[in-house]
């Protein structure tokens, strides 16, 4: 809004600016391409190809990056929630590790009789001599239920909490703080065993998901398959949401919460709806996490672990979409490779990650690249 | 074992001058030979006219030291056996079998070897004895404890002999004995005397001393619950005091400079590591002086911190000043490479910081609640660094400035005012605090990398719930959260209270979301 749309008369019926299209021509092919990558080629070359081939994607590499997937899932909802609204959420572990939990708890009953005590209960509540499941655990031998309660229970905590949050219009350095100490908070309860999550060991030795062999080549590739896909549609999903008009509410909101506040807007309603949906595609990453990994713990609520997501997010650049992808591979691309090279230099480099980004990369990665692209033609001009 | 056995002697010889009895070979028969239950009343009997060789025959029993080959039992030391009678030196047959006792029997010697403690000239060992033989005393030892109630010159151990007279009258066959006993316990202040009474409770069959032991029951739970209560409030404090070390920082660098310092934590394990390595030089160049350790220990962690701290504001923090979110982010990433960089320094274990011996021990207020001096101490630091530092903000240039800078920095900047230098000093000296914090903590708790990270989030909360630019709101703030915290620790247990305080503080900001004491006027909605 500038000064001269002021002074005139605003017009009843001017039209909004036409929106832009979800994805460019080029846009869309690349999302093609990325597609083809991720459910035809990554799969050929794991399953098909001989392994003593140049061509052979190890077992290793298709962990690797579907970890480093369900990250990006994470870093994209920071991104939403961080890159457009402008709250920086030190928490969004706990909701990673409750879709990680409402999965992990599906495929705790799956082991059925077949755990260290051949018990139908699992093995850490044989153990702590309970009898009966507790009721939370009432509706997780259901796959559909566990489905729903993964995209639910985060949903509804990050709902609650946000709704108190933002009503007082808690905001900046206060609400990161605040959200950090309930991460802390939430570690503390699920350490507990009496909690009913398998204290501080969490779950693991999971054997079969919907009854299947979880460890066999073609079950791991199902899963890669699926969080490349689950990736790359809640990309298309966050696109279209910031190009919306709602999108461009948000963006107000994180530029001038006040003035939005001033134009007739309740930031409340815009901000809580981020939030919430945020909150849940980083419990549908857990939720694809946790089979891949085998294991979920209390320490994936740690605050560290949270505030490594929003690194994620800066490194690759805040407010594009890409970035976010971008800087969880980066990151965690590095992550796997120091913390076998050079164990003792990972924290330096993250630590130094930190404080080069913020200081050196405000936009990122993608920033940086942007910058470089208009800087080679200017300085191909002035030679020629 | 030397000095045990030393002290054993000493009052030994105090029965070789008291008692012309002295124990016999048959004696020694029935107490090392045979069943348990006649061992026991044969160990019993002869406690009561103990002798040195009584005590040296128990010891080398409790030590697992006695062996026996038919009628004949020796004491084997060293590799050589002696006559317990005679302590005259014998050979130990070769199939000399060894006397094994169960865990009742062990008991029993126990506290058989607790009541002849009973006479040592040590007011220590006899004090150590009061406290083993309150849970366990019986009738048997009860002519003993009344020779040592007798003997006793102390007014405070004539007392405390006085409840175990008591507990061991308590199972007494006699009514009347046992009525009396009820009612001389009430006025104990003991935990382990509410044991007694309710294992006696158990087992009464008269009514009236049964009600004569609930009458004193009450009244020892009505004591112990004000010691648990007044031992919650101290701790609550304690742990406030603590909080305030750690938040007194914070409200200078986040509540008066609006910098939020995720490093904080790691400031304070500086001052902590720097105590340690003071405590290093004085036990290498000055063990003399080891007891005074800590007074040096604190310029230099006040330094080490400080100096630290300025060198961050001045290479990072400087430029990042009005964008909270990314000072964060920095200054985690700081964090970060701190504990890593005392890792390679100083391992990844813990290290250990020994208290100076004039911090060990504490005050004993009642039976159950003894105050330590190193939290009394810690209290004490704190309210000086707290009037230190409200006499630097309030009082001095720096603080004048300081507060000028942060009120408008433009017009201090017209003034005359260096703002870039009084941010560094300001900063520094929020982490030299943060330093003399960890000076303290070093005193109460563990000192290893990971000792900042437990406090930051307790700290902020202090900072949050006080208000920012107070330094009044961070006082009551951290000796409230300590409180609270304690009292319903006692009640829930400790997870449960951290997360009913985090909830509190998330409905307390509802109402007042500028902290318990908001800054009137602009600054308010900055």
């Amino acid at each position: 809004m500038n000064t001269t749309t002021m002074n005139s008369p605003v017009q009843p019926n001017t039209p909004l600016p036409t929106p832009s299209p979800l994805l460019s021509r080029t846009g869309w092919s690349a999302f093609t391409i990325a597609l083809l990558v991720v459910c035809a080629v990554a799969p050929t070359l794991n399953l098909l190809v001989p392994k003593d081939s140049v061509f052979y994607l190890s077992d290793y590499a298709v962990g690797l990056v579907g970890k480093i997937m369900c990250y990006a899932i994470c870093a994209l909802a920071m991104d939403l929630i961080w890159g457009y609204t402008g709250i920086l959420s030190l928490g969004h572990g706990v909701f990673f590790a409750l879709g990680g939990y409402a999965m992990g708890m599906y495929l705790m009953r799956q082991i059925g009789a077949d755990g260290n005590y051949k018990s139908n209960l699992p093995d850490f509540m044989v153990f702590l001599d309970w009898k009966t499941l507790p009721w939370h655990w009432s509706l997780s031998d259901s796959f559909v239920a566990t489905l729903f309660l993964v995209v639910a229970v985060p949903g509804l905590v990050a709902f609650v909490f946000g709704y108190f949050a933002f009503r007082s219009r808690i905001k900046g350095v206060y609400f990161s703080i605040i959200t950090q100490a309930m991460t802390f908070a939430a570690m503390l309860l699920f350490f507990r065993n009496e909690t009913g999550f398998g204290g501080n060991n969490g779950f693991t030795d999971f054997k079969r998901i919907l009854s299947i062999p979880i460890a066999t080549p073609s079950m791991r590739m199902t899963l890669f398959v699926m969080t490349g896909v689950t990736l790359l549609g809640f990309y298309l999903l966050v696109r279209w949401l910031v190009n919306s008009k709602f999108g461009r509410v948000l963006q107000a909101v994180r530029d001038a919460e006040t003035r939005v506040m001033f134009s007739g807007y309740n930031p409340l309603g815009y901000k809580l709806t981020i939030w919430t949906i945020s909150a849940m595609m980083c419990g549908v990453a857990g939720a694809l996490y946790v089979p891949q990994v085998g294991i979920i713990n209390p320490s994936e609520m740690s605050p560290a672990n949270s505030i490594e997501i929003a690194i994620w997010a800066a490194v690759g650049g805040r407010a594009t979409l890409i970035g976010p992808i971008l800087g969880a591979f980066i990151v965690n691309g590095a992550k796997s490779w120091l913390t076998v090279a050079y164990p003792e230099f990972w924290l330096y480099f993250l630590g130094a990650l930190f404080i080069g980004v913020t200081l050196y990369l405000p936009n990122g990665v993608v920033g940086l690249i942007k910058k470089l692209s208009l800087a080679w033609p200017k300085k191909i001009r002035s030679e020629t | 074992m030397l000095r045990r056995m030393i002290l054993l002697l000493m009052y030994a010889m105090f029965f070789i001058a008291t008692n012309a009895y002295s124990i016999t070979a048959e004696e020694v028969k029935a107490i090392a030979i045979g069943d348990a239950e006649v061992r026991i009343a044969a160990l019993n009997k002869a406690v009561v006219t103990a002798d040195a060789n009584t005590v040296y025959l128990l010891q080398a029993l409790a030590d697992d030291a006695v062996k026996f080959k038919g009628e004949q039992v020796f004491v084997v030391r060293d590799g050589k056996g002696f006559d317990p009678v005679s302590r005259a030196e014998f050979a130990v047959p070769a199939d000399a079998e060894d006397v094994t006792n169960n865990n009742r029997l062990r008991g029993e010697l126990d506290s058989a070897l607790a009541a002849l403690k009973l006479f040592s000239k040590d007011e220590k060992i006899r004090t150590a004895a009061i406290k083993q033989l309150q849970s366990d005393a019986d009738e048997s030892k009860l002519p003993l404890i009344e020779k040592a109630f007798a003997a006793e010159q102390n007014p405070q151990i004539k007392e405390q002999l006085g409840l175990v007279r008591a507990a061991a009258l308590l199972n007494s066959t006699d009514k009347t004995k046992r009525l009396e006993a009820a009612k001389l316990l009430s006025t104990s202040t003991q935990a382990n005397t509410k044991t007694v009474l309710l294992a006696r409770l158990a087992q009464e069959p008269e009514p009236d001393v049964k009600s004569a032991l609930q009458k004193s029951l009450r009244e020892v739970e009505a004591a112990l619950a004000w010691g648990d209560r007044l031992g919650a409030i101290f701790s609550g404090i304690s742990l406030g005091s603590i909080l305030l070390l750690v938040a007194l920082g914070l409200a200078i660098t986040y509540g008066l400079m609006g910098v939020i310092n995720m490093a904080h934590g790691e400031l304070m394990m500086i001052g902590a590591y720097a105590t340690y390595v003071v405590q290093g030089l004085f036990q290498k160049y000055l063990p003399g002086a080891f007891d005074w350790y800590l007074l040096a220990a604190l310029p230099v962690a006040f330094m080490a911190s400080a100096l630290m701290g300025a060198a961050l504001e001045r290479s990072v923090i400087r430029f990042l000043y009005g964008r909270p979110l990314e000072t964060l982010l920095a200054t985690w990433g700081i964090s970060l490479m701190l504990m890593q960089g005392v890792r390679t320094l100083f391992g990844a274990q813990n290290v250990g910081v020994e208290n100076p011996s004039w911090m060990s021990g504490g005050v004993q207020v009642l039976g159950n609640l003894s105050l330590p001096y190193n939290r009394l101490v810690i209290i004490g630091f704190a309210i000086f660094v707290l009037l230190s530092v409200g006499w630097l903000i309030g009082k001095t240039r720096l603080g004048l400035f300081v507060r000028g800078v942060t009120q408008n920095r433009a017009i201090a900047s017209c003034m005359g005012v260096n703002t870039a230098r009084i941010d560094t000093y300001a900063f520094a000296l929020g982490s030299g605090i943060a330093g003399l914090a960890g000076c303290a903590l070093s005193q109460v708790g563990n000192v290893g990398p990971d000792l900042g990270q437990g406090y930051i989030v307790d700290s902020f909360m202090v900072v949050v719930l006080g208000g920012v630019g107070q330094l009044a709101g961070t006082v009551y703030a951290a000796l409230g959260l300590g409180i609270l915290n304690k009292f319903l620790e006692g009640w829930v247990g400790a997870v449960l209270a951290k997360i009913a305080v985090l909830v509190f503080i998330i409905i307390f900001i509802q109402k007042r979301p500028q902290g318990i004491f908001a800054m009137k006027g602009r600054s308010a909605e900055a």
